[in-house]
This record gives C-alpha cells, structure tokens and sequence, in this order.
C-alpha cells in the first residue's frame, strides 16, 4: 500500500510510453521532435512548433513571475509586520487553489481583446499566454521564495546592518545572493507548474499548430495538442498525442528531479 | 553616483509597486467573474439543470458530477495517503526505500493534469473497460490527489510528540494499537486539513476529468455514468461561446465553492495550531 | 539473599551502534524493595531502565550481550511478547508525559490496550491505581477532564497511576521528581514506600539525598560500569570502592 505513489507513477510512465513510443519509433524520432509539420490527416507528426510555442510561454511566464514574485516575497518577508504576512499567507494558497479555467476565462475576457486592440494580431497569443501563466505561478514563486528568506539566519541581515549597510542594500546584497538557491527552487517547480498547464492556455493562446514567429502569434504548447485534439483523434493521430505526452513527460520529471535535487542540497 | 539612500527607495518603491500590482490583478482576476456571476445566482440556478447545451437552465447536474468525483477520488485517496503516511513514519526508518517512495511521491505531483487524463483515458476507460464515467474520473482524480495527502498526513504525524508512542509502547502496547489509538486519533486534524485541499483541487480539476469522465449533461445514475464538472462545464460555455452569461454564473459558483473550501481549512489549520501550541 | 532476586543481569553488554553505553553489569534485584541506581550523567541508568523492559528495541542499531532474567525468564528470548513484559515491568520517565486525553482515559489506557472493555471493571481500575498513586483524592471529582490541566506533580503521580493500573511486578522510575517541587516531590517519595510493599522498585533518584531517603539498596554506576552496590547504610557510610566514596561525598558529580 505505501508503494502506491511509486506504483502510480510506474503505471503512468508505462501506459504513456506503451502507447506513444511505437509512433516515435515508425516516423522517426529526428522527424518528429524537429519536424514542423502538425497535419495528423496526412500522417504529418512534426511537433517542433509545439516545443517552440511551450519554450516561448514558459520563458515569458518566467519573466513576468519570477521578478513580481520575488518582490513580492521580498515585500512580505521585509517590509511588512509579520501580522500582515500572516494574513497573506493564506490569501496566497487561496490564490493558488483557483482552477486554471478562471485564470483563462479572465485572459479571454481581458486580455485578448486589450492585446488585439492595442497591439495588433489576434489578441490570442503568446504574450496573452505568457502574462497569464506569470500570474499563475506567482503563489507558486512567491511562497518558497518567501520560504527560503525566512530560513536565513538572522545573524546575516543584523550583520550587514551593523555594518552601515542600508536596509535595501542588505535585500538586495546579503538576503536574496543567500537565499538564491531557493529563489531558483521556486523558479523550476514554478517551470514545472507553467509547463504543465493546459486549460488556460487552451483558451487564450490561438492553438494555430504553427511556429510563433513573434509574441503576437497564435501558438500551441505541448500540453494544448494534447488537449485540443485528444477529444476525437484516433489510430495513428491518437498515438501522436500520446508520444507529445511522452516527451513532457520527460521535461516534467527533468525539471522535478533537478528541483528535488536541488533542494536536497540546500537541506544538506 | 547615486546615494544609497536613493536608491533604497528606489528598490523598495519598486517592491511595493510589485505586491500591490500583484494583489491588484488577483483581485481583479477574481472579481471579473464574480461581479458578473454572483447576481445571477439563486436557488434556481442550482436546482435546475443545464437546459440547451447550457444557454439556459442552471447546473444542477454539473453539481452532482463534482459531488461525485470528489467524493470517489476522497473514498480512494484518502486510506492510500495515511496508509502510506504512517508507513513512512511509523513502521520505517530513514532508509532507501523511504527515500525511492519519498521521490515517487514528490514526482507524482509535479505530473501535469493533462498527463493523468491521457493515463485515465488509457488505463480506466478503454483497458479496464470503465468507460467514461464516474468512476474513471474518481479513480484518476485520487492519483492526482494522493501526493496531497500523503505530505499533509505525514506532517501531521510528524508533529505528534516522540513522548507519547514510548508512553504508548511502555504500557505494553502494540505498534498497530499506538498507531491506532495514539498516532491517527492525534493526527486527525492535520489529515482532514489535507483532505480538504485534495477536495478543492478535484473541484478545480478540468483536464483529466474532460478525458476520463466525458461531458454529458445528463444527471448521473450511477459509478459508471459519465457526467460534467462545474469546471468543465464552466469551460466549454467559455470556449465553445454558447452563453457567457451562463459562464459567469458558473464561474462565480466555483469560486465560491472553492473559496468556502479552503476558507475551512485554514480555520481549521489555524485552530488545530492553536490548541496543539497553547 | 534471603529471598531469589526479581532481575538478574549476567554479563550484561549495550550497544548504540559501536558505542558500549552498559559494559559487563551483574546485578541482582530483589523483589519487594526499593532499588537506586545512583551516578553522574552519561553513566548508563536510563538506558539500563530500558534495558530492562527492552524499550530499547525501539532505538534502532541497539545491541547487547549477556544475559537479564526476569523471574529466571531471559527476557530477550524470542518467545517472549513484548507487550506482556512491558506491563510487567512498568516505566515512569522523567518527565511528566500524560497523553491529550482525559484522566480516566490516561490511566485505563494500558487496560483498554491488554483488551479490558467493560465500564465498570475499567472504573474500578482507574479508582484503584489514582488511590495507590496518592492522586485519587485530588483528582476524584474531574476524572473526565484533560490530564494537561493538572499541575506537574499531579501529572507525574497520573503517570504512575497509569503504570500502577496494569497491576505490574516491577515499577521502574526514571528521575520522576526532575522538575517538580518539594511538596510533589515528598508525596511522590511518600507513595514510593507504600509501593515497596507490593512492587519491586527501581529508581533512578534525583540526588544522592533521595537515594539516601528513600533507597533499601544502592548501585553506583559509572559510564556504564556498575561499580559497586549494596544496602544504602553500607554505601552511604563504608563504599567499598574509592569512586564510590568520592561520588558520594560530593567529589564529582
């Protein structure tokens, strides 16, 4: 019964594998990580825009998240009494349990329309994703970033105080350099979420199985192929999805186990 | 060169910015809906069910189908987590097999919902024959759940003083009547305090339940029925674009429902602190 | 001897992992009379306590060699259940550690887990051991509220209740007056010598005064070596061995 995790995630490996591999294997491994080609009805398995498109949304959720959220841990560990990080505390779970289809629906609604009036192109797109998913892995940032600045000894900022240092330059200097290995903790699990989630970006980022050429474009992560198609792709087409979620799944367990290792070493 | 003192509030002009445009946008994020959601919720709204694909009626089946998945994936998860939970603490030590299922686990939750729902489809609804159902939805729900509650139960047994299992076994107890009468009793309230974010995560869940439970409107009759989630329901009215009012409304109702569950559980986190601490 | 020894330890040897804690005790306990193990800290008296109703199993990487009878019974022998020889020989620790539960269940805690069920036998039971614990008088009209409530000394005589409700042979007491005040301390001094009657008692004493006080018979252990023991008198006035003597008069401590 305590093996049922380990046994899960065996079966999951399994199955996924079991019915994707045999696709990468018959059209070619190179042929399909790098083709460009998405057109399942003529047998074409290219997922590279795919890759392309959940590259461009991570790394803009990362830039949009990681410095808010940063300065947001930053806000509540240092410049607020404790009273008022105790209250925030939960509010930051609770922002973390709303489902991704809100966080979506206020894309679709806000967003896109605001990106496609000011900045042009079809308002569903990569910038829509990215400031979407940003938000998304704000709690996600923000709390062990919170987390690994709380751990620092107290001795470090008294001591750089002492020294003359201003209270910023103690933040800026002293605390985040010490806490940085859990900064980047947070910014791989945050990775690991932004990666992952699918039913906001279903909503707000075009799904145009083409390689984004700029911010503007509609795209499609890993994740939303899956998605979208999976409701009536069958035979080889099926088999394609599943060889998609093959090779998130090995980005995801990739990226979890460097955080795990990582922050077994900041433990140690 | 610009002073120090410069450019201290510069930095933390910059950080108070940053939090509270933060703060802003999630308020924003959620009042977006509930404004125009919560008036057009009543009582009606929620006993009837959706009529027209949607456009009409209310979400009443949608409703039974997250009480159901919910209830399934809680039934299943909920006995694994602990199980394992007091495995790990109680009958182990620090060892290598602690340490693969430790690994496991903390894996397990960082797998994608969309990944679960491929490993549902194949695995609940086509191999074991389950169909899109209750069931199949239920049982994929308590693998994503599970990582959950075996970290919240473990903390919560963690947290019981050394102290009262030696007490325990000095009086001649058993290893399973001090797991029994001294370990679970004890860790109670942190258990249910995990049980309740698996709940409000299943209530939130979309992707793996649109693969494994299927979307049918109809009321649900039995394990092996399919049926709508709120969320998923709540999706499709957004996407497909049939009433945005109707998705308001729904929307509103699950930030809701999901606001009540975890507003529960943090009181009750908070008052278990409370009473272990005093 | 006039009578045969309750315990017996024969060329006893423990280990925590490679670290000797009890190097070659031979002992013999008898019954019916008040036993203090007396030495400095890190000498070995509570892990010889444990030894003895073999909570040290629960540490993992322990070890032994030689041999403790109980009753000419090996206890280490693996036929032997544990639970059984737990409630046999009993154990108050030095710190009051009563469960989160109400006073009565703290002290029919130990019954209910042997498989007694019945309200009444269990409520004679509890009434039996808060009386000989010299509690039952304090305690009678709040039997159902929290054992936290209770002060210190309170909380330490519910432990030896809890001990004293399964009826055992032997009650081992580690420090059980550490912490508490002088008027806790001479109840529970006061409730040891009633016990003696009954039970074989093992005590680990606060100071030498308490040995002095209360103890029929002494052994001085120092890391991990029994040195010496014998009556209190012949310990206290004529120790046979130097290290004795200089524990006793304050030399070392």
């Amino acid at each position: 019964m305590a093996f049922s995790s380990i046994s899960i995630l065996a079966l999951i490996a399994f199955f996924i594998f079991a019915q994707g591999v045999p696709l990468i294997w018959r059209v070619g491994p190179a042929s399909f990580l790098l083709g460009e080609r998405w057109f399942p009805s003529h047998g074409s398995f290219g997922i590279l825009p795919m890759i392309v498109g959940s590259f461009w949304v991570t790394l803009g959720a990362l830039i949009v998240g990681v410095p808010l959220g940063v300065a947001c841990a930053v806000f509540l560990c240092e410049l607020t009494p404790p009273s008022v990080s105790l209250v925030f505390r939960p509010t930051i779970q609770l922002l973390a349990a709303i489902p991704s289809v809100i966080y979506g629906f206020w894309g679709l609604i806000v967003l896109v329309p605001l990106i496609r009036n000011n900045l042009g192109g079809p308002g569903l797109s990569v910038l829509a994703g990215s400031l979407v998913l940003g938000i998304m892995i704000l709690p996600t940032i923000i709390s062990i970033s919170e987390d690994a600045l709380h751990a620092l000894p107290r001795t470090f900022k008294e001591g750089a105080l002492s020294l003359g240092a201003t209270h910023w330059q103690t933040i800026w200097r002293v605390l985040l350099p010490a806490a940085r290995s859990g900064i980047v903790a947070s910014v791989i699990l945050g990775m690991g979420r932004a990666v992952g989630e699918t039913m906001a970006m279903i909503m707000i980022l075009g799904n145009a199985a083409q390689m984004p050429r700029s911010i503007l474009d509609s795209a499609r992560t890993l994740t939303t192929n899956i998605g979208i198609e999976m409701g009536y792709a069958t035979g080889d087409h099926r088999q394609a999805l599943f060889a998609t979620g093959v090779v998130l799944f090995f980005i995801i367990m990739g990226l979890n186990t460097l955080a795990i290792v990582i922050s077994r070493r900041r433990r140690a | 060169m610009i002073s120090r003192y410069t450019s201290q509030r510069v930095g933390k002009g910059v950080v108070w910015v940053a939090a509270f445009s933060t703060l802003a946008v999630m308020i924003w994020i959620l009042l977006q809906v509930l404004v125009e959601g919560l008036p057009l919720l009543n009582l009606d709204f929620f006993m009837d069910s959706p009529r027209q694909m949607g456009r009409t009626g209310g979400i009443f089946s949608t409703i039974i189908g997250t009480l159901a998945l919910t209830a399934v994936a809680i039934v299943i998860a909920t006995p694994l987590g602990v199980g394992t939970a007091v495995y790990l603490r109680e009958y182990t030590r620090e060892s290598r097999v602690s340490r693969i299922i430790r690994f496991g686990t903390d894996c397990l939750a960082g797998v994608p919902s969309i990944i679960f729902g491929l490993f549902g489809f194949v695995f609940f609804v086509i191999l074991l024959r389950m169909g899109w159902s209750i069931l199949s939805g239920g049982l994929t729900l308590a693998a994503m759940i599970l990582p959950t509650i075996i970290c919240t139960a473990e903390e919560a047994i963690k947290a019981i003083p050394y102290s009262y299992r030696e007490v325990s076994f000095a009086l001649g107890g058993t290893r399973w009547q001090t797991v029994a009468k001294v370990i679970l009793p004890n860790a109670m309230p942190g258990i249910f305090t995990g049980v309740l974010l698996g709940v409000g995560r299943s209530v939130g869940e979309t992707a793996a339940i649109i693969l494994t439970a299927g979307s049918s409107l109809l009321i649900p009759t039995s394990l092996f029925s399919p049926t709508r989630t709120m969320s998923v329901h709540f999706y499709i009215l957004a996407r497909e674009g049939i009433s945005m009012e109707m998705a308001y409304a729904t929307g509103a109702a699950l930030i809701l429902m999901i606001l009540g569950i975890n507003t529960l559980a943090n009181w009750l986190l908070w008052r278990y602190f409370r009473k272990v601490g005093g | 001897m006039p009578e045969k020894a309750k315990i017996v330890l024969e060329h006893f040897h423990f280990y925590y992992g490679a670290d000797m804690a009890l190097k070659d005790v031979n002992l013999q306990i008898p019954p019916r009379q008040i036993f203090a193990i007396l030495g400095p800290a890190r000498s070995g008296k509570t892990t010889l306590l444990k030894s003895l109703n073999r909570l040290t199993d629960l540490i993992f990487g322990t070890n032994h060699t030689g041999h403790i009878f109980l009753d000419h019974q090996e206890i280490y022998d693996s036929q032997i259940s544990l639970p059984e020889l737990r409630r046999r020989v009993g154990m108050v620790f030095d710190l009051p550690t009563p469960l989160p539960q109400s006073v009565f269940e703290n002290v029919a805690y130990g019954p209910r887990l042997k498989g007694i069920a019945q309200k009444r036998r269990l409520e004679e039971i509890v009434e039996k051991a808060l009386r000989a614990a010299v509690l039952w008088e304090e305690v009678k009209d709040r039997v159902s509220s929290s054992a936290l409530r209770l002060s210190g000394g309170q909380q330490q005589r519910l432990c030896i209740a809890r001990v004293l409700a399964l009826e055992p042979e032997v009650i081992m007491l580690d420090e059980p007056c550490s912490g508490l005040d002088p008027i806790s301390t001479a109840s529970i001094e006061r409730s040891l010598t009633e016990l003696k009657e009954k039970y074989t008692v093992i005590l680990v004493p606060h100071n030498i005064q308490q040995a002095s006080r209360v103890a029929d018979r002494v052994g001085f252990f120092l890391s991990g070596e029994l040195v010496e023991e014998g009556p209190v008198d012949q310990i206290f006035t004529r120790p046979k061995d130097k290290r004795t003597e200089d524990y006793i008069s304050g030399k070392f401590g």
